[in-house]
């Protein structure tokens, strides 16, 4: 509709109606467009005003900005356990979540009936999926902070505050995510390959295994690589299972002894050097936000990258 | 059955057992069948789970408070002031401002994109909005903090500080554009073009086929995006921790241009608290209170609005 007919819209409405009535469609259009300029303005003065603050930091110090360790002098401090603690949390979301989210996806699209209970199911996720990140937080306190401490560990002074527990909860809040886009990737394969795999015979899990999913995958892959990007960026639910905010020590000990141990992540670094006064920390704050903001964005156009890729139009 | 397996194995041709394949691929079917079920209720544990978590200390919180103090001059959880209404304002505020600013952007965009926009036009306008989804929330707050509020609030009250909740909204607002935008646009793109194509068939223009066919005919979906919205900016943490400044408490004001407190910022800034409050009186406790009340909302109006999508779905 957007095409040929337009121009013949237009002429044979500004020969009914007149002049003025093309004003006010230009008006409403202007309008429009303006408010996603508005938007686009928005984005331009975020990362102007970021880069601007964090770039003499960079400028200063270089890399080892990156691989220093947090400190209470602002000349000295870094990112890098922040950037660790950040890495190793996302191999937990990436090794519980998907898995488990996709399993449940391909579970309630290809195998369940139209039950009361599937539909309770199906209503419950797209619910989590919204419910506000701190909530998750309260979870992870009670049961993988306090309820499972032998378990998630020794932590740092607090029993419980550890790799393990900030991981898990990381996982639990991406995984209705991860479901609820898995099952619009499945849902866009037409039925047509499903029937024919099971004409020649095919069982469900070898129907969805060798014909469903490989065309689903470009799907699957961008929501699982956005939904890892969004629980790097995510904060509020760590401050209440106990990133460190502040000093952490460096610590040395075996691979299970770390990740029983206390932890802090980039995104808690942000927040703690957001509430310090002086410029320094902001300009601190902002050359951290960079480093945040470049590992998402990267992570990102990967995912666009491959949607624009593969995505097929059936 | 067993005559029929007898047959099977004579090789006299097709029988039923042929049709069932073998036991060990049924039994492989029937072990991925119960994995993947047990994925997809884990959901329902996790769901339990909260509740769970949420309800046993605030019912001690209930217990062990005053219930007057849940009605005092201000939010000050460490003093035994936990005045609920003034957390509540402060979410009220800031979702308020919120709104404000994403309502006409987010629509306008969506509008835009779905009628307005060539295809080639919409394949570089959308990554916008899709940049701007996938900025964390503590980054829009310091943002807030050191850009909105200096450039923008000030401007509009001089009084106002540094810390303010007009600021702390605007960035929410920032935060659920592209949201409502995303939601909305999703609602109009399924509207059937035959509709649009009848309205220009009587000579309408685009803003009228826009405006009065299909808004009308996407409404449900258009309500669901900016309920969504609302329920998002109730839940925002970070922006609010960060740039509302009511660390510690907060009066009970009316005022955007003052510092306050919502219900997420006040459980984050119980939360950091040093470890002397954790456990030692009802003030950490009340973290699970104001996180029960804030999920029941969410949850609340998350159920509503699937409800308005759905109609939209069904319809067309």
């Amino acid at each position: 509709m957007v095409g040929s007919t337009s121009a013949t819209v237009g002429s044979v409405d500004l020969l009914l109606r007149g002049r003025r009535r093309e004003l006010r469609e230009r008006v409403f259009e202007g309008l429009l467009l303006a408010t996603l300029l508005v938007a686009m303005l928005i984005l331009v003065a975020l990362l102007f005003s970021i880069v601007r603050r964090g770039w003499p930091v960079f400028a200063d110090r270089g890399m080892d900005f990156l691989t220093s360790p947090q400190s209470s002098l602002p000349q000295r401090a870094g990112v890098v356990q922040g950037l660790i603690g950040s890495l190793i949390l996302m191999v937990f979301v990436a090794v519980l979540a998907f898995p488990l989210g996709i399993g449940a996806a391909i579970y309630l699209e290809e195998y369940a009936r139209d039950t009361r209970l599937t539909r309770l199911i199906v209503t419950n996720i797209r619910n989590l999926a919204g419910v506000p990140a701190i909530v998750y937080g309260i979870l992870g306190l009670v049961i993988f902070v306090d309820f499972l401490r032998r378990v998630t560990g020794p932590g740092g002074g607090k029993p419980g505050v550890s790799y393990i527990s900030g991981g898990l909860t990381l996982a639990v809040l991406v995984m209705p995510i991860v479901i609820v886009t898995t099952m619009e990737a499945l849902r866009a394969v037409p039925l047509s390959i499903r029937e024919a795999a099971y004409g020649v015979g095919a069982t469900r899990w070898e129907v969805v295994r060798n014909h469903v999913l490989p065309y689903a995958a470009p799907g699957v892959l961008t929501g699982t690589i956005l939904s890892l990007a969004r629980a790097f960026g995510e904060t509020a639910p760590l401050l209440l299972v106990g990133a460190i905010t502040g000093f952490l020590a460096t610590g040395s000990g075996t691979f299970l002894e770390t990740l029983r141990g206390p932890y802090t992540t980039l995104p808690t670094i942000v927040f703690d050097w957001s509430r310090q006064f002086g410029q320094e920390f902001q300009q601190l704050t902002s050359a951290a936000i960079m480093v945040l903001l470049g590992t998402i964005l990267v992570v990102n156009s990967v995912a666009i990258v491959l949607r624009n890729r593969f995505e097929r139009r059936w | 059955m067993t005559t029929l397996t007898s047959h099977g194995a004579s090789g006299a041709g097709f029988t039923a057992e042929t049709l069932r394949g073998s036991t060990r691929r049924r039994r492989k079917e029937l072990i991925i069948h119960r994995l993947f079920f047990g994925a997809a209720f884990l959901s329902m544990i996790v769901s339990a789970l909260i509740l769970l978590s949420l309800l046993g200390r605030a019912i001690d919180f209930l217990a062990n408070i005053d219930l007057s103090s849940l009605v005092a001059p201000g939010w000050f959880p460490r003093q035994g002031m936990f005045d609920m209404r003034t957390i509540f304002l402060g979410t009220l505020l800031v979702t308020g401002v919120g709104m404000l600013v994403a309502t006409p952007l987010g629509l306008g965009a969506a509008i835009y994109l779905s009628e307005y926009a060539q295809p080639r036009l919409r394949r570089t306008l959308k990554p916008i909005l899709e940049t701007l989804a996938s900025i964390p929330s503590v980054v829009i707050g310091f943002f807030a903090l050191t850009f909105i509020s200096p450039q923008i609030v000030r401007r509009l009250d001089g009084q106002a500080g540094i810390f303010s909740l007009a600021a702390a909204g605007i960035g929410v607002g920032i935060l659920v554009i592209p949201l409502v935008a995303s939601v909305a646009e999703d609602a109009m793109h399924v509207v059937p073009a035959a509709l649009r194509e009848a309205a220009y068939g009587l000579g309408a223009k685009r803003m009228s086929v826009s405006l009065r066919v299909v808004v009308p005919a996407a409404v449900s979906g258009i309500v669901a995006a900016l309920i969504l919205g609302i329920s998002r900016a109730i839940g925002e943490t970070m922006v609010v921790a960060i740039a509302a400044g009511g660390t510690g408490g907060s009066l009970f004001t009316w005022n955007v241009f003052r510092p306050g407190q919502t219900m997420t910022a006040a459980m984050t800034s119980l939360a950091i608290g040093s470890d002397q409050v954790r456990g030692a009186d009802q003030a950490f406790n009340s973290l699970f209170f104001v996180g029960l009340i804030l999920f029941v909302l969410t949850f609340g109006l998350n159920l509503i609005s699937e409800r308005f999508v759905r109609r939209v779905r069904q319809r067309y």
